[in-house]
């Protein structure tokens, strides 16, 4: 469904990416691992076409889209959750998923999909009406997914979404996002908890100063001794 | 909106339409300095309440729409509602200009409200080296005959005046409250709230951020053009510089930023009680240049202390009606 072929970023002379080539085919979770700064959030940010790539193609469904304004790849069906969660703190929960349907794409469904949103976290559903700066981090954290959704993406990229959150959060947070993927989302998930997000993908790709290193299946690269080392301190 | 609060909003419309016929001149002219600073507040209010885009330089709309018009009108005799176009048209390409500089080169906050001082201050430097509009020793248009009233021209008398920047202030006032509410609102809130989460869900915010400015500034090129006619006189030194453009947000602020009542509100407190200050100083016969100045000072000091959003936020929760 994503498909990125020989990305370059560079903030200034900096190189942010190198040569980053991965796939994210439909219907799947792919992880991509890595320390800080190794250009994680970098890969997220330049596929929402929020930075523009020096090189480098990125095709969703085919199309080429590195070159198109972030506005049109969010409607092309690109969702994001954003690193830190990012919800509009002086608005509703409500307000808050309503701004997530405005998408030309999502607003005839916006009725229908809050609703499934709402079935899919009860905890929103009883705080419509509060400020979401006063919700804890995990619903927060609900509340930025659910918002995500409400613009009816096909894909959705996650950056660092346990960051921050509670070892029981993190919990709730990865299983609403399985949950998701076995409704058939596609699922691009960016984390520093290499060994859960190693567990629930199916495809991941380890990243380090900007470019690819290893990449194998989820299982394989848990159990890999360069992987184990690296990140997870074993 | 409540039921209570369209009642307080009926009855402040009846006061303020038969205000001339029960006050004398001196409370007219104070009205309608209210009036004009609810106005260019709104106005104001559009940029930074709403898309939160902290605009310090608001006096270049006031003073490039005043120029445009009365330029017209003193060189070639062109009345006030034609110049009104040349001085929207101009504001609003200037705002966009301002705007596309800033926004499509990722200059926000304070940076951009320092751009938008630079160029209300080179402008007023501009404008003391155009001779055909005066210089700095000023554009004059002849003084209106109070006591006939010559629409064509908007020539009248006081009451005129407060009568149209009275429907002025009502327009912004109601185009202020459908902004709010379209699309375009909600939009502006999200980019106010976290202009990173606004791109992230697929808000174009660049052209979001482009209208608010043209909205702002063409508003404000209309108060500039009324300005002209009112006042008769215009100079760089005064309608330019940067303690106007302080005048035109002090109400918003004290008020109230992002309510709709907040610069009205504001625009009262502000010149009823400065004007109040200076009267009452001189009846005992002192006289302190710059206290008004002073006076804003003290009062931008006591509402950030401790009302931090405003008179009105918290005046409405009183008389629990809607903000």
């Amino acid at each position: 469904m994503l498909s990125i072929k020989n990305l370059d970023l560079f903030y200034g002379d900096a190189q942010a990416l190198d040569r980053v080539s991965l796939e994210v085919p439909a219907g799947e979770i792919v992880a991509i691992v890595g320390a800080n700064g190794a250009g994680k959030t970098s890969l997220i940010r330049t596929v929402a076409g929020i930075e523009k790539p020096r090189a480098g193609k990125i095709f969703f469904k085919r199309e080429a889209i590195e070159s198109l304004e972030s506005h049109v790849i969010c409607n092309l069906g690109i969702g994001q959750v954003a690193e830190g969660r990012q919800v509009f703190p002086t608005l509703s929960v409500e307000e808050n998923l309503e701004m997530g349907g405005l998408l030309p794409r999502a607003r005839a469904k916006a009725k229908q999909t809050m609703a499934e949103v709402y079935a899919m976290f009860p905890q929103l559903a009883e705080r419509q009406d509060q400020l979401a700066g006063t919700l804890s981090g995990g619903e927060q954290q609900m509340l930025a997914i659910g918002r995500c959704l409400m613009g009816n993406p096909e894909l959705i990229m996650f950056d660092e979404p346990s960051l921050g959150l509670a070892p029981l959060v993190v919990q709730e947070v990865l299983r609403a996002i399985r949950a998701l993927n076995e409704k058939g989302m596609t699922i691009l998930l960016v984390e520093q908890n290499v060994a859960v997000s190693l567990k629930i993908s199916n495809h991941a790709y380890v990243l380090e100063n900007g470019s690819i290193v290893m990449h194998g299946k989820g299982s394989d690269l848990l159990h890999d001794d360069r992987v184990r080392q690296a990140y997870m301190g074993l | 909106m409540n039921r209570k609060a369209v009642l307080l909003l009926c009855i402040l419309g009846i006061f303020l339409l038969i205000l001339p016929k029960i006050t004398n001149a001196y409370v007219l002219s104070v009205a309608t300095l209210i009036l004009f600073f609810a106005y260019t507040g709104q106005a104001w209010n559009v940029m930074m309440g709403f898309a939160g885009q902290l605009s310090l330089g608001h006096s270049l709309y006031v003073g490039v729409g005043a120029y445009a018009a009365a330029g017209l009108f003193f060189h070639y005799g062109v009345g006030p509602w034609a110049g009104l176009w040349l001085a929207i048209v101009l504001c609003v390409l200037l705002g966009m200009l301002i705007g596309f500089l800033a926004f499509r080169f990722s200059i926000s906050g304070v940076y951009f409200a320092l751009l938008t001082i630079a160029f209300a201050e080179f402008t007023r430097i501009g404008f003391d080296h155009i001779d055909w509009l005066g210089g700095p020793g000023g554009l004059f248009i002849k003084v209106a005959q109070r006591d006939k009233m010559d629409l064509l021209n908007f020539r009248g008398p006081p009451a005129m005046y407060y009568y149209a920047i009275l429907a002025l202030a009502a327009g912004a006032f109601i185009l202020c409250f459908f902004l709010l509410r379209s699309r375009a609102g909600y939009y502006w809130q999200a980019i106010r709230e976290n202009e990173e989460a606004a791109q992230a869900l697929g808000i174009n915010v660049f052209r979001w951020k482009m209208l608010a400015v043209a909205i702002s500034s063409g508003l404000t090129a209309i108060a500039g053009v009324f300005y002209a006619f009112y006042y008769n006189n215009l100079f760089p030194e005064q309608i330019f510089h940067i303690s106007r453009s302080i005048e035109i947000i002090l109400g918003p602020i004290i008020g109230g930023v992002g309510t709709l009542f907040g610069p009205i509100l504001g625009a009262a407190v502000l010149t009823l009680l400065a004007d109040g200050i200076t009267e009452l100083l001189a009846a005992m016969g002192l006289e302190f240049p710059g206290i008004k100045q002073v006076f804003y000072g003290v009062v931008l000091l006591l509402v950030v202390m401790f009302l931090p959003h405003g008179i009105w936020p918290a005046l409405a929760k009183r008389l629990g009606v809607a903000r």
